[in-house]
């Protein structure tokens, strides 16, 4: 029963996960036992599950159990086999964990896990438990577990709200949304009261704190009802979904779908969750976006935009990024192009000028039938203006639009009087136009008003005062001012605009020539010697590579073109992000204490290893820069899966190459041994019957069969002795003077053609000189070509010898009035075995490769063609080595 | 002329013996056999037969022994069976003094032309009449050659080769006995001699020197004078 809709949250997930259940018979069960808080009794109910499930018969192991001291619930795990936890020794202390690895290796069919909201013990694989099961369940592995509602990420907030207290330990809602079954474990909060009191749930003193803080009626009632709205919640989908007839994963049918934006603000946080409960409620998609603009963001800012990206994949959002200088168009461009019809944004804290449009303003100006939500963020957040709308220059930037505006100030105050006041502000004007080309607007307005200032005070008269004598001067100052700051804020914009297009530009050019570095690699080793080259280049990071065996599994020698050693740790590292087909090592949420960042290498078809990067600088990657990075392993791995791909192609070839001329050897050699052998055996039985010997013309006719049967034997035997001279390597010409004309009338003879049928001409250069070759080979070739246009010329049309000294060569060529060669199979009828379709029976598909292969003994060639007047003309062409003797 | 006369058969196959047994016996003359190298060498001595008949393969020792030690005491004809391919030992055997040779799958026919013109050459060695090849007819006493009543005029390397063929009729001769036998010890290995002047002499006496049906060409190993 997966809810194609909840699996959306993660669709990398989900496709990896269905290609995971097509090569299992069974797939893997997530049920949670889902309550509103500790004490409701979701162990032990999942015990009672799990005995049940154990008296049908399946293979069942406690990975992790929690009984609190409780006496029933320790009751219930007797019985259960438990694999043992595993011990982590963290500053002192010794802290237990649910053993992932033995889990995996003991294989039960069932496995239970308790508190699926459980952070791990640090060095740990995985840093929350979750991920555990994630991992659990992808090896086929069914898991039982335990959760409460104030620890899905999308509640955490309103949790927060009715207790006060910040929940910690958190699991993404996509989690929740994998599981098969969800079971709600209710207790009204007065029953549970009571058992709190009766010390059921804690020890003694832990119970009293808790009743007076957490264990308030009034939250109990409320987290209850949390719980069982969204169990109903999660049913209302599956009923929708049910009637809808959409159980299947695929693309929304309800057409809605939600655009939200996010910034580097925790408050950003707040609005994705809102916009996840949206999406749900409405039964639409939702994307989230997040449209960089080019300011540089403060280490902190990074990574809560970072935790807000992650959140919203988490939360089921395809995340996408975009660049604009204005956020509000890059966010249009987007929604439009996904289709958006709901946008989604946070309130921003940030006033906009009054002589300007807000973002805001803009956005609903220009959404057209898009509706526009905007979401208030918390009070505390009000005070951080959103990144999306804050200009920020550093200081420096004042400091020299003051200093170079003081400058120009004091050259020339000393020669006012000769260029005139007005020249001045024109001087300034110039000062701060050019200003602007370097620098952003905040600058730029300060460099506008002090110039403005300083003309006013230094150079209109009356000088060192702020008043205006004349109405031209106050006009002036106003228009200078306005000037000044509609070309200083222009051109900084402009240039802005500009930056961003260099940023992209600098993007695609880097990935361009990485596809291209690429794509001129021809082999395995130099995809990867482009690919750790490229990566140095770009991102400044020592590479690693591991590429997958031919039997699937993962090289544990990295490819030599690698720029770090690793050791054993590390390999376990990238070996879990091979099999696991995820990111891991440093700075993600698998063994973040790793050295390197191990990303795997998943072609379209294949997976084909992993790239373990050493950044050089402290932090994780910046957004772009990962987007950028992960753009680049996708082309590596594209271009890996190409190269293996023709590598393997190649092999598999030359296997089924041998396989099939095995093949056809054993077939056609088969068949023509036998069919001669079984007409001499029958004429020689039929010569010994007695009835059919008393006839003289019969058994001078099975006589002559028993001849014909004989000679086909005989050349088919010539012909495979021939072959194996040649495979063995054995053929090597012994060369001597010879006469072509004696030479093409030994080929004649030996074909023997009657004359009557096949009457064969020998034309020939009259001065034909003597010509070194092996006689015995050359003859061999020719009378092969000669046979076969015998064979395959109707009767009495002619044949055709000829030779002539053309340039170097002796050229001989053999034409025939027969059917030719089907035009393409000019080059093929040379191969081993092959045999023109259609061609009658009789023939290995050996004689002319036995051609091509004793010419090409004597460095010449031999080609077919068909002649325009009908009929095939082979030509041999033998080189002229030395020239002819003097006798 | 030729009945009467003992073929010793030296070939380790049964089913050969037997179809050469047939085909001679066939033709009047008499047979005898041996399977082995060993025993064949004895019977040269014991059955003193009039020409042998020698496979190159057999079981205990090679051919080419055989042959020497026959050639180590008489000048007895030997005509070599063999299969195709192995054109190097039919040449050594021939210019160790074999007759001439045979290549496995033969025709009768062609066996017992052999056989005839071996046990003919013997009694035709120093036959002073002229003797006539079609329209040609040449005087070996007189050293004159004539083609359809018409005298020949031929440089002395050719009249040497025609008499050399001329005495040798019927039988293969290798490219270095024939430059041996005209043109001396020297000169075995320049196999262009005997083309050229070949090719030139058959322009000569052959009707159709396109055509040759005098002096055929035995392929990769020398020449045959006249069609068998």
């Amino acid at each position: 029963m997966t809810d194609p809709q909840d699996s959306r949250p993660d669709p990398d997930a989900l496709l990896r996960l269905l290609k995971r259940k097509q090569e299992r018979d069974e797939e893997a069960k997530l049920k949670i036992f889902f309550g509103m808080c500790a004490g409701v009794g979701k162990t032990y109910a999942m015990l009672q599950s799990a005995h049940e499930e154990k008296r049908k018969g399946l293979d069942i192991a406690v990975g992790y159990v929690e009984t609190h001291g409780r006496v029933e619930t320790e009751a219930l795990v007797q019985g259960l086999e438990i694999i043992p936890r595993r011990k982590i020794e963290y500053r002192g202390t010794s802290l237990e964990e649910m053993d992932l690895d033995a889990i995996l290796a003991r294989r039960p069919a069932l496995v239970l896990v308790d508190e699926l909201a459980h952070t791990n013990a640090p060095g740990s694989r995985h840093p929350k438990r979750y991920q555990d099961v994630a991992e659990l369940l992808e090896n086929g592995i069914s898991v039982f577990t335990t959760l409460n509602v104030q620890h899905l990420e999308s509640r955490a907030d309103t949790v927060a709200q009715i207790a006060g207290a910040q929940v910690r330990e958190t699991i993404p809602d996509s989690v929740f949304s994998l599981a098969h079954e969800i079971e709600l474990i209710d207790l009204p909060p007065d029953e549970l009261l009571r058992r709190l009191a009766d010390g059921k749930v804690y020890a003694p003193e832990r119970s009293e704190r808790a009743r007076q803080h957490f264990f308030r009626k009034g939250n109990l009632t409320a987290l209850r009802e949390m719980a069982l709205r969204l169990t109903a919640e999660r049913v209302d989908h599956q009923l929708r979904e049910y009637m809808r007839g959409e159980r299947i994963a695929g693309p929304w049918k309800s057409g809605q779908r939600l655009i939200v934006a996010i910034s580097p603000s925790p408050h950003s946080a707040t609005v994705i969750r809102w916009a996840r409960r949206t999406s749900y409620t409405l039964g639409a998609t939702w994307a989230a976006v997040y449209v960089e603009s080019l300011q540089t963001l403060s280490a902190a800012a990074r990574k809560q935009l970072a935790d807000n990206i992650r959140l919203a994949r988490e939360l089921g959002a395809d995340v996408i990024t975009t660049a604009d200088a204005r956020v509000d168009r890059g966010l249009l461009r987007i929604a439009r192009q996904e289709n958006g019809t709901h946008i989604l944004v946070g309130k921003s804290a940030q006033r906009t000028p009054f002589w300007r449009k807000s973002p805001f303003d803009r956005l609903i100006e220009d959404s057209g039938g898009m509706d526009i939500y905007i979401v208030a963020g918390e009070e505390e957040q009000q005070r951080a203006p959103l990144r999306l709308f804050r200009r920020f220059s550093s200081w420096q930037h004042y400091a020299v639009a003051a200093v170079v505006v003081s400058l120009i100030a004091a050259l020339c105050f000393p020669i006012r009087n000769i260029v005139g006041y007005q020249t001045v502000s024109l001087l300034l004007l110039l000062t701060v136009t050019l200003l602007a080309l370097r620098l952003s607007s905040g600058p730029i307005l300060l460099a506008a008003a002090l110039s403005a200032a300083v003309w006013d005070y230094f150079f209109i008269p009356p000088i060192f005062t702020m008043s205006v004598g004349l109405g031209v001067d106050t006009l002036m100052l106003a228009s200078y001012f306005i000037i000044a700051i509609v070309t200083g804020v222009l051109s900084a914009r402009s240039r802005t605009n500009e930056s961003a297009l260099h940023l992209r530009e600098e993007r695609a050019t880097a990935l361009f020539n990485l596809t291209r570095e690429l794509s001129q690699a021809n082999t395995v080793d130099g995809v990867v010697r482009a690919a750790v080259a490229s990566l140095k280049r770009f991102f400044d990071a020592d590479v690693v590579a591991f590429l997958s065996s031919a039997d699937g599994d993962l090289t544990n020698t990295p490819h030599p073109e690698s720029t770090f050693a690793v050791d054993e740790k590390e390999f376990a590292v990238a070996a879990w992000s091979y099999w696991n087909e995820k990111k891991a090592g440093r700075f993600t949420d698998t063994l973040p204490g790793a050295r390197g960042v191990y990303y795997p290498l998943s072609g379209p078809r294949y997976s084909l290893g992993v790239i373990g990067v050493r950044l050089s600088g402290d932090g994780p990657l910046a957004l772009d820069q990962e987007t950028l990075l992960q753009n680049f392993l996708d082309q590596i791995a594209s271009a890996l899966e190409r190269e293996s791909l023709s590598d393997i192609s190649a092999k598999a070839m030359v296997v089924a190459e041998s396989e099939r001329l095995y093949k056809t050897l054993f077939d056609s050699v088969s068949h023509e041994i036998r069919t001669p052998l079984a007409a001499i055996a029958g004429s020689a039985e039929s010569i010994m019957n007695e009835d059919l010997a008393g006839d003289q013309e019969v058994r001078r006719q099975l006589a002559r069969d028993i001849l014909t049967a004989t000679d086909r034997l005989n050349r088919l035997v010539g012909n495979l002795l021939d072959m194996t001279r040649l495979e063995s390597g054995l053929i090597r010409p012994r060369l001597d003077w010879c006469d072509v004309r004696d030479l093409l009338n030994a080929c004649v003879r030996k074909v023997n053609p009657d004359p009557s049928r096949h009457p064969v001409e020998i034309e020939m250069q009259g001065d034909l000189p003597l010509v070194r070759l092996d006689y015995g080979l050359i003859e061999q070739a020719i009378t092969n070509i000669l046979y076969n246009a015998v064979l395959y010329s109707p009767s009495g049309a002619r044949i055709s010898l000829q030779a002539l000294v053309d340039r170097e060569s002796l050229v001989i060529s053999i034409a025939d009035h027969g059917p030719g060669v089907p035009a393409g199979m000019e080059e093929r009828i040379f191969e081993k075995f092959y045999r023109v379709p259609g061609t009658p029976a009789g023939g290995t598909g050996l004689g002319l490769s036995i051609v091509r292969g004793f010419v090409q003994a004597h460095k010449g060639t031999v080609t077919a063609r068909n002649r325009r007047e009908g009929g095939a003309e082979f030509t041999i062409r033998l080189p002229l080595e030395t020239a002819p003797p003097s006798v | 002329m030729t009945d009467g006369q003992l073929i010793l058969i030296i070939d380790d196959e049964p089913q050969i013996r037997r179809l050469l047994l047939l085909t001679l016996e066939g033709s009047g003359l008499k047979v005898t056999q041996a399977s082995t190298g060993e025993e064949g060498t004895i019977r040269v001595r014991t059955d003193n037969p009039d020409l042998v008949i020698l496979d190159l393969g057999l079981p205990d020792m090679d051919g080419i022994e055989v042959l020497k030690e026959i050639r180590r005491t008489s000048r007895l004809p030997v005509i070599i069976l063999s299969v195709r391919s192995s054109e190097s030992d039919i040449i050594t055997a021939l210019d160790l003094g074999a007759d001439d040779y045979l290549t496995k799958p033969f025709r009768t026919g062609e066996l017992l032309a052999r056989v005839r013109a071996c046990l003919r050459k013997q009694q035709a060695v120093e036959d002073q009449e002229p003797v006539s090849f079609g329209t040609l007819t040449i005087d070996l006493a007189a050293r004159t050659v004539e083609k359809k009543g018409v005298p020949v005029k031929l440089t002395a390397i050719e009249y040497s080769l025609l008499a050399l063929f001329v005495r040798n009729a019927g039988r293969v001769l290798t490219h270095k006995f024939i430059l041996e036998a005209v043109w001396g010890m020297a000169y075995n290995e320049e196999t262009q001699y005997t083309r050229v002047h070949v090719g030139h002499l058959r322009k000569k006496i052959e009707d159709d020197p396109a055509n040759p049906t005098l002096i055929q060409t035995e392929s990769g190993i020398g020449y045959r004078f006249t069609k068998l």
